[in-house]
């Protein structure tokens, strides 16, 4: 077996007095698409913020391969407060997350919003004020965003959640391709069974007290179901 | 007008306070703290009480009370909810602070109301390379931090995962802050430097929509007040606060009529 992106390993996280979950275990291999699926309050976003390092694993541990400083992970989140007034544009927004000291964007740098823009179908509206962008324009603007930097995973958390059934196809088609060309890792929570099953290749299913873990093909969307009491 | 010694210092004093109120406000504005800016100037005013009681400079006792007061705030507030409450408590103590060493200092209110309301007559060459000098240290630091002040601030939850040290950002920032607030103060006075550090940006934002152009327009809309309100202050012999005041509010207002007219509310 090829070396993994990311392995976790007996990972048990737990607040004061509220164990979240402990015990889990399994690997994100290289190019996987991975879902992870169950009720809410079961610990998918405290899992990605231990994935991200902003919670600290209570036993257990993740490695990263070879790094967790040469693993670029982008993310995009749930919850944005951006409201109707937000002034930057789609290109502007794109371009926060270049890394980088000098006060300008470079050409090269430039030209890496460029192609974030075109893969998330977003580079005809680019000049146009975020704020005023339609919720699949958003969605697909942040997406461009975390993938800016090519990172090596791009997490999706509920990233469908606020959309309707068209546009949430149309964001996952975009994943998805990026997945396919690019070789990106995906790892994509959701309570959306039926987006789940089409687009995953693996599942991670939690569950209080229980995990599952396993191959998307050959499952149902009742079994789905079943495994993660969604 | 330009042949009196104290307007060229006003006016030279007037436009690197201009330019680093313009720039620092586009990040105020877009990291919601108007209402920080504004108790801040009133923290300066005790600051200032506290520098002349000491017998220092107004300016080095405005420069103490703000950036203490400023980190402790950050400290304070990580929490959105908390903010405002713990904001209001910080600036109940430093402006009882300034009371009482303004009435321990025996100085006349005229001083009070000159470090309120702001006075031209007052500035001196010493001021003017004062400001000068601070204006540059404040710029130089922004210019370092850009990118990732930036995304901090047009951006929080991406910054905060993409695992930039954003709690650090903020307490600099905050400091930076609270030197243009001292700065200001010197020609607007403390109570109106708010004006300068929130009405310019926000106008801005309506017309313009990349960081770079909202810092170009609001560093204009501050240039455009400050000159012009000087020179009216001057003309007139009424207080220069009162025209920066009503130049801002109007390139404001007819920011808000411009957005309306485009999208319609």
């Amino acid at each position: 077996m090829t070396e993994p992106l990311i392995a976790v390993q007996h990972l048990g996280i737990s607040f004061p007095n509220h164990p979240v979950f402990k015990d889990l275990n399994f690997d994100i291999q290289r190019g996987d698409f991975l879902t992870v699926i169950g009720e809410n309050g079961v610990g998918k976003t405290t899992l990605i913020r231990a994935l991200l390092g902003l919670v600290k694993p209570t036993t257990g541990q993740i490695k990263y391969y070879p790094s967790r400083k040469a693993t670029k992970i982008g993310y995009v989140p749930q919850f944005r407060n951006l409201d109707q007034e937000y002034p930057l544009t789609i290109e502007d927004f794109v371009g926060l997350n270049v890394r980088g000291w000098l006060p300008w964007l470079s050409k090269a740098e430039h030209q890496q919003v460029n192609t974030a823009l075109s893969v998330t179908n977003v580079k005809k509206i680019k000049q146009r004020p975020l704020g005023m962008a339609s919720g699949g324009e958003k969605q697909r603007a942040y997406l461009a965003q975390a993938i800016v930097e090519a990172p090596q995973l791009l997490i999706l958390d509920e990233s469908t959640a606020s959309l309707d059934n068209e546009m949430k196809y149309e964001l996952l088609d975009l994943v998805q391709n990026l997945n396919q060309t690019s070789g990106i890792t995906v790892l994509f929570i959701t309570h959306d069974l039926p987006l789940a099953q089409k687009y995953a290749k693996h599942y991670l299913a939690l569950r209080p007290g229980q995990q599952q873990f396993g191959a998307m093909a050959g499952m149902s969307i009742e079994q789905l179901k079943e495994a993660s009491d969604v | 007008m330009f042949s009196l010694a104290f307007m060229r210092h006003a006016y030279l004093a007037g436009t690197f306070i201009a330019i680093i109120c313009g720039t620092i406000g586009v990040f105020v504005i877009a990291r919601n703290l108007s209402f920080l800016t504004h108790t801040l100037s009133e923290i300066g005013f005790a600051g200032a009480a506290f520098g002349i009681f000491m017998g220092w400079t107004a300016l080095s006792g405005m420069l103490i009370f703000t950036v203490i007061s400023s980190v402790i705030v950050g400290q304070m507030s990580v929490k959105q909810s908390r903010r405002e409450a713990s904001i209001s408590a910080i600036s109940a103590l430093f402006i009882g602070l300034g009371i009482l060493f303004l009435s321990l200092s025996n100085q006349t209110s005229s001083y009070a109301t000159s470090i309120l309301f702001g006075s031209v007559i007052g500035i001196a060459q010493a001021d003017v390379i004062r400001v000068a000098v601070l204006s540059g240290i404040v710029l130089l630091v922004m210019l370092a931090l850009y990118r990732p002040l930036k995304f901090d601030s047009f951006d929080a939850i991406g910054a905060r995962v993409s695992g930039l040290w954003t709690t650090a950002i903020s307490v600099v920032f905050l400091v930076l802050v609270a030197m243009s607030v001292s700065v200001a103060a010197q020609i607007v006075g403390s109570l109106l430097i708010f004006i300068l550090l929130t009405l310019p940006a926000a106008a801005a934002r309506y017309f313009v929509h990349t960081v770079s152009k909202m810092i170009g327009l609001s560093i204009l809309f501050a240039l455009l007040g400050v000159w012009v309100g000087l020179y009216l202050s001057y003309a007139t012999n009424l207080p220069v606060s009162f025209f920066i005041a009503s130049i801002e509010c109007l390139f404001y207002f007819a920011a808000l009529g411009y957005q309306r007219l485009r999208v319609g509310s």
